[in-house]
C-alpha cells in the first residue's frame, strides 16, 4: 500500500508507541482488503464503548493507550445513561466499570456522546469519507447521506479516529457501491417508520449483505432510518438504495436489469404485526431524532402509561429537546440517553417488549431474552396507556 | 523448508506448531486466562495454545475476538504466533494489539501441516520456515 512520508514516520514510531500501533492496524487492513493507499476521514464513530462487551482486558487496551484523536470521534451506545443508571437498577460494580471505560475514552480525544445516531450531532456530507460503526449508523451514513464507510469494528474505529484516515477499499470506493439485487415493494399500505422496520426486517434476510434496489416506496428521513437499521440487524445490509430517493440513486441512476428481483407483498408485512401481550414498551432503536421525540411527546400529552415506557435518544438530541423531554416524563415515561433497549441490562426482567422498529423487533428476543412485538408508535404509546 | 507469505503483524518468532484444521473463534472459543481452547467439539478442544505457533485457515465469530488475543498477551499465554491461509479483520488487529507475529498466503494448505513440527514465522517479511517435508508442496526459495 502506498504511504505518504508522515504516514512512513508515524508507522516507524516518530510519533510514539500508540500511534505506530493504530497506524500498523490501519495498513494490515489496507493489506488484507488490497487497498492502495489511505484516505483523509471526516469523522469516526467508536463502538468497544459497553463493558458488558470489551471486558476487562478491552478496558485495560484502551487505557495503555497515549494519543488524541485527529479527527471528532464519538462512542456507540454503552450499557447504560451516564447520569442516571442509579434509576434504571444498575450495579454500582458495572456503572463504576463503565464509567472508567468511558473516561479511557475520553483521554483519547473522544466524545463523550454514546449514541448510534452520531448524523445528528456531526457535519456529515454527501461523498464525506467517515469510519463508523455501529451498522444502523453506517447504514443511514451510507445510504440517506451518501457519505462513505465500511463497517468497521472498535479498534479499527479509534485507529482511523487517531490517525484521521483510513485503508482506501469496500464501501469507499464508487464502483463497489451499486445495487446487487433489486427489491420491488408494495408499498401502497405504507404508513409509518414502524412498517419500514417490518419491511426492513424481511428484506434483510434475503440481502444478506448485498446491496439491495428497493422500488416501490417514498420514504422519508426517519423511515429510511427504520428501514436501514432493521436491514443491518436481519442481514448485513451496510449500504441500500430507494429509487428516486437516496442520493446515489439520483446522482449514478442506476440501471437495476438483470438484478435478481424479489418482490414484498403488504400481507407479508401486516403478518408481523401481532397482538400479543406485553409487560414493556420500548421506543428509540436507532435512538430518537427531534422529530420522533415531538411526535411521542404530542401523543403522550395529558395522559399516563400505565406500563413501562422507556425511550432512548441521544444527550445531545435530548437536551435540544428538552420541553418534549419533560413532556414524555410527566406522563411516567422515562427517556435515557446513551444506551437503548439492545444493549442495556434494562429491559432483561420483562417477558415481551413492544417496540416500533425493525431492528429492535430482531434483537429484543436474544438481547432481552423477551418476546418482542411491533406496531405503530400510536399502538405503542397506546398499549403503554391502557 | 522455506515459504514466502504475507507478513500481517510485525515481529519473528520460532516454536512448536499447533494445526487447527476448523477455523477458530476467540471471543467465545479460547480461555483469555490460560489459552485454553474451549469450544465445544472444536478438534484442538482442550489443547493450550500458549507458546506455539498456531496455524488454522480464517478466524471466525465476533470481532471483540481482537481484544482477547490482546488478553492472551498480556496474560502471558498468547500464541508465538499466528499462521493463516487467509487473513481477516478480526486476527490482523488482535494479532498488533497483542503485539503477536502473524502471516498468511504462505502456499502450503493448513491440512498439509503438522503440529509439533518446529516453524519460524517473520510477520516483517512474510518469511516461513517448516522444519519437515511437505508432500506436493515446493519450497519457493
Amino acid at each position: 500500500m502506498e504511504l505518504d512520508r508522515e504516514d512512513e514516520l508515524v508507522l516507524n514510531g516518530e510519533f510514539g508507541e500508540t500511534r505506530r500501533m493504530m497506524m500498523e492496524i490501519l495498513v494490515t487492513l489496507g493489506k488484507v482488503f488490497d487497498a492502495e493507499r489511505m484516505v483523509p476521514i471526516r469523522s469516526a464513530q467508536v463502538s468497544g464503548a459497553s463493558y458488558k462487551t470489551i471486558g476487562e482486558y478491552g478496558l485495560q487496551w484502551i487505557r495503555g493507550l497515549d494519543a488524541r484523536a485527529a479527527v471528532p470521534a464519538i462512542l456507540n451506545p454503552v450499557g447504560m445513561d451516564r447520569d442516571r443508571w442509579r434509576e434504571m437498577g444498575i450495579s454500582p460494580e458495572f456503572a463504576k466499570k463503565q464509567v472508567e471505560v468511558i473516561s479511557a475514552y475520553e483521554r483519547l480525544g473522544i466524545r463523550l456522546d454514546c449514541t448510534c445516531t452520531p448524523y445528528y450531532l456531526t457535519i456529515t456530507q454527501y461523498g464525506d469519507h467517515i469510519s463508523w460503526s455501529e451498522s444502523s449508523a453506517v447504514a443511514y451514513s451510507n445510504s440517506v447521506i451518501g457519505a462513505r464507510t465500511n463497517r468497521e469494528g472498535g479498534p479499527s474505529a479509534l485507529a482511523a479516529a487517531i490517525i484521521g484516515k483510513t485503508p482506501y477499499y469496500g464501501l469507499h470506493i464508487v464502483a463497489n457501491r451499486k445495487p446487487g439485487l433489486v427489491i420491488d415493494v408494495d408499498g401502497a399500505g405504507a404508513h409509518d417508520a414502524s412498517w419500514y422496520g417490518a419491511l426492513g426486517y424481511i428484506a434483510g434476510k434475503e440481502a444478506g449483505n448485498r446491496i439491495p434496489y428497493f422500488r416501490g416506496i417514498r420514504p422519508d428521513r426517519d423511515q429510511l432510518k427504520a428501514l436501514g437499521a432493521a436491514m443491518a440487524a436481519s442481514g448485513a445490509v451496510a449500504l441500500f438504495h430507494v429509487e428516486g430517493i437516496t442520493p446515489d440513486s439520483r446522482v449514478f441512476s442506476y440501471d437495476p436489469k438483470g438484478l435478481e428481483t424479489i418482490p414484498v407483498e403488504q400481507k407479508e408485512i401486516s403478518d408481523l404485526y401481532k397482538d400479543i401481550p406485553v409487560d414493556a414498551v420500548a421506543i428509540g432503536c436507532p435512538h430518537c431524532s427531534p422529530d420522533e421525540l415531538g411526535a411521542i411527546a404530542h401523543l403522550l400529552e395529558g395522559k399516563h402509561v400505565k406500563k413501562p415506557l422507556y425511550v432512548f435518544t441521544s444527550k445531545a438530541v435530548a437536551g435540544n429537546s428538552r420541553s418534549f423531554v419533560e413532556i414524555i416524563e410527566r406522563s411516567g415515561a422515562r427517556v435515557y440517553a446513551d444506551t437503548c433497549m439492545v444493549v442495556s441490562p434494562c429491559m432483561d426482567s420483562y417477558l415481551a417488549v413492544m417496540v416500533n422498529s425493525g431492528k429492535a423487533f430482531t434483537y429484543v428476543p436474544n438481547m432481552c431474552g423477551a418476546a418482542s412485538r411491533i406496531g405503530t408508535l400510536e399502538e405503542c404509546i397506546n398499549v403503554a396507556c391502557s | 523448508m522455506i515459504f514466502r507469505g504475507r507478513g500481517i503483524a510485525k515481529g519473528v518468532a520460532f516454536g512448536e506448531l499447533l494445526v487447527s484444521p476448523e477455523p477458530i473463534s476467540f471471543l467465545s472459543g479460547v480461555n483469555p486466562e490460560t489459552g485454553e481452547i474451549v469450544e465445544k467439539g472444536h478438534p484442538l478442544e482442550g489443547q493450550d495454545l500458549s507458546g506455539r505457533v498456531i496455524a488454522f485457515d480464517y478466524g471466525k465469530g465476533s470481532t471483540v475476538g481482537s481484544y482477547v488475543l490482546y488478553a492472551l498477551s498480556k496474560n502471558g499465554h498468547a500464541p508465538l504466533a499466528i499462521v493463516n491461509t487467509e487473513a481477516e479483520p478480526i486476527i490482523a488487529v488482535g494479532a498488533i494489539m497483542g503485539g503477536i507475529p502473524m502471516i498468511d498466503r504462505t502456499g502450503v494448505p493448513i491440512t498439509q501441516m503438522k503440529s509439533g513440527t518446529q516453524v519460524t514465522v517473520n510477520g516483517d517479511t512474510g518469511e516461513f520456515t517448516y522444519e519437515g517435508s511437505i508432500p506436493g508442496v515446493t519450497s519457493k526459495e
